[in-house]
């Protein structure tokens, strides 16, 4: 390689740096540091302190709590759902599976919004349903669940999960037996790297959300919308670090998971 | 000494029309004694895993078709209540298991308390000759130590019947011819009936009591290794099993006459138009002088525990031949040939 095309990789891969550094952590450290600045428009010579964490903390510590809720529960559901329907459309195969797994991946191509109204259309008539929170829930594992399908039909492609089955099921085991001792342990890492991205995806989720929630059922990215609209920006930006104390260690272990799942992969 | 166990198998008029119309078997009709280790034989395609999957219960057969297992009908028996013991050709063994765990779980399924099952488990160890390995995980294990575990878990719970899909295919050619004598050794001590998939003539002569050799999703013939090697019922199963020459010439009178000379055969009701088959190693080289059959020799190909030769003008088509290895031999000598007269096979209801 010569001297002058190592000059322009190194100053390219530089500019990448800078550029990423400049729109992403920059902002973000930025938003982050105004959340414990006393004052923002004096900056950081005004002090630091914790109490627009504590002020976030009093108002939406509701909607903390119900994000994770939702998050759990879209989970479970996808979980319940998610694994055994990946299962079931790996095992069968053929054109109706991949037809049911096309319609399954549509909410990742239509916007939330359109998403959030076709369920407000269809069950917005449901009151009591439609004010409580599990109504988000419907919105989130419509939307998150193709992340667990896929994730956990991926790992079924690189096990050869039919003869695993048809291996427990000469040794006598019922299909029950057979999904819960055979495929689900060997789907694991699918399953995790579904799970994180399953409750990633719902606690960040806002698009959607934002059209189905009430003013006693808002989540946390929903309430975040309503403290930059509403409150002052250190408020807001208090917000912010709450949410990035909270998603920060998720992405990390999801990242982790991946990487774990790929060892494994690679030694197979 | 041989214990037999295991159950008689009957199939009955079972055919296979998959889903999108593919005929994988014609119907077919096979009886398998207690005990008999029965091989499936035949080319990919031939709708000998089909068959196999059959008697098993991964497949139904098309409507009209039976298997039962010592007379009693399993053909709505799910597989799992039918009690076989199964290896596949990638042996499928569980990966979230150890090799211990592996070969209990058919046990465990039949809740087999943990003493009697970690006795069972340590007997197929030795069995199978993988002691030290039982706490090892499946991807810590060789293409061999694979094939035992999968045997020993197949036949841990005491199968009626024990299926074997292909189980050497996927190990290397030296293995292979290592565990093809375990596993015969195997078999005779279980004891247990057997059907066993291949499409490698050389597995099925050495494991097979009786050879099945199959042809497009029919059976071909039915016999002893001897019999379908001596006596093919037809050139497809001349061809398949061994090499062989399929000479085409006109018979008189127990003799039949080629372009390079005559041969004696001992069918002496065979006349007119005939397709005979002899194998390469029943012919002997003489002496050209004064030898009823002459040809020239072609080709000579050495593989060391013998020569192949390739001779022209004898018959039709050039021979196959082979010779001693401490014959020596020219490219274009003419030399003599004879062959006993039982081993000229004249295949039935042949013509070119």
């Amino acid at each position: 390689m010569t001297p002058m095309r190592d000059r322009l990789i190194f100053t390219g891969q530089l500019a990448f740096t800078l550029a990423v550094a400049a729109f992403l952590i920059v902002p973000a450290l930025l938003s982050m540091v105004a959340g414990v600045t006393t004052n923002y428009f004096r900056g950081v010579r005004s002090g630091f302190t914790l109490q627009w964490v504590m002020q976030v903390w009093e108002l939406y510590a509701d909607t903390i709590a119900r994000s994770f809720a939702v998050a759990l529960v879209t989970l479970a559901v996808t979980l319940v759902v998610g694994v055994p329907a990946a299962y079931a459309l790996h095992v069968r195969g053929g054109r109706l599976s991949r037809t049911i797994e096309e319609i399954i991946t549509l909410p990742l191509a239509i916007p939330g919004l359109a998403i959030a109204l076709a369920l407000l259309l269809s069950y917005g008539g449901f009151s009591d349903f439609r004010r409580s929170w599990l109504f988000i829930v419907a919105g989130h594992v419509v939307f998150t669940l193709p992340f667990m399908v896929r994730s956990v039909m991926a790992i079924f492609g690189a096990i050869d999960v039919k003869t695993l089955d048809e291996s427990a099921s000469s040794l006598g085991a019922s299909p029950c037996r057979r999904f819960l001792d055979v495929i689900v342990p060997n789907a694991r890492p699918g399953i995790l790297a579904g799970s994180l991205m399953v409750v990633t995806l719902s606690l960040g989720e806002f698009n959607l959300t934002w059209m189905l929630h009430t003013p006693l059922t808002k989540t946390l990215p929903v309430g975040l919308a309503d403290s930059y609209a509403s409150m002052r920006l250190e408020v807001a930006s208090a917000y912010t670090l709450v949410f990035f104390v909270m998603i920060i260690p998720l992405l990390v272990a999801m990242q982790m998971f991946a990487d774990r799942s790929d060892r494994e992969g690679a030694r197979r | 000494m041989t214990v037999t166990q295991g159950v008689t198998v009957s199939v009955e008029g079972c055919a296979k029309t998959f889903a999108d119309g593919t005929r994988a078997l014609e119907p077919v009709t096979l009886d398998v004694a207690r005990g008999e280790t029965i091989v499936f034989l035949g080319p990919s395609g031939c709708g000998k895993t089909t068959l196999l999957r059959i008697v098993a219960g991964l497949e139904r057969p098309d409507a009209g078709g039976r298997v039962l297992f010592n007379g009693t009908d399993v053909t709505g028996v799910t597989i799992e209540h039918r009690n076989v013991g199964m290896v596949f050709q990638s042996y499928a063994l569980f990966p979230n298991m150890n090799v211990a765990k592996n070969i209990g779980y058919g046990l465990r399924i039949r809740g087999v308390g943990r003493a009697e099952r970690e006795a069972r488990v340590a007997e197929l160890v030795a069995l199978t000759g993988i002691e030290g390995l039982e706490q090892r995980r499946i991807d810590q294990l060789s293409g061999g130590q694979r094939q035992r575990v999968a045997l020993a878990r197949a036949v841990a719970a005491r199968p009626s019947v024990l299926l074997l899909d292909e189980p050497l295919t996927a190990l290397d050619a030296a293995l292979r011819e290592r565990l093809r004598w375990e596993l015969d050794r195997l078999l005779r001590a279980l004891g247990i009936t057997t059907i066993y998939v291949t499409h490698d003539q050389a597995e099925a002569m050495a494991l097979g009591d009786r050879v099945v050799v199959m042809r497009k999703g029919g059976i071909a013939q039915i016999g002893t290794p001897r019999d379908i090697y001596f006596a093919p019922a037809n050139r497809f199963v001349a061809e398949f099993v061994g090499a062989a020459n399929l000479v085409e010439a006109s018979a008189t009178n127990g003799t039949l006459m080629l372009p390079g000379g005559r041969l004696a055969i001992a069918d002496s009701s065979a006349a007119g138009a005939v397709v005979a088959m002899i194998r390469p190693e029943a012919f002997q080289v003489i002496a050209a002088e004064g030898a009823a059959l002459s040809g020239h020799v072609e080709r000579v190909s050495f593989v060391g525990d013998r020569q192949r030769l390739t001779v022209s003008g004898a018959a039709g088509r050039p021979l196959m031949i082979d010779a001693s290895n401490a014959l020596e031999v020219q490219i274009g000598e003419r030399i003599g040939l004879t062959v006993d007269p039982r081993a000229v096979r004249v295949l039935s209801g042949e013509r070119q």
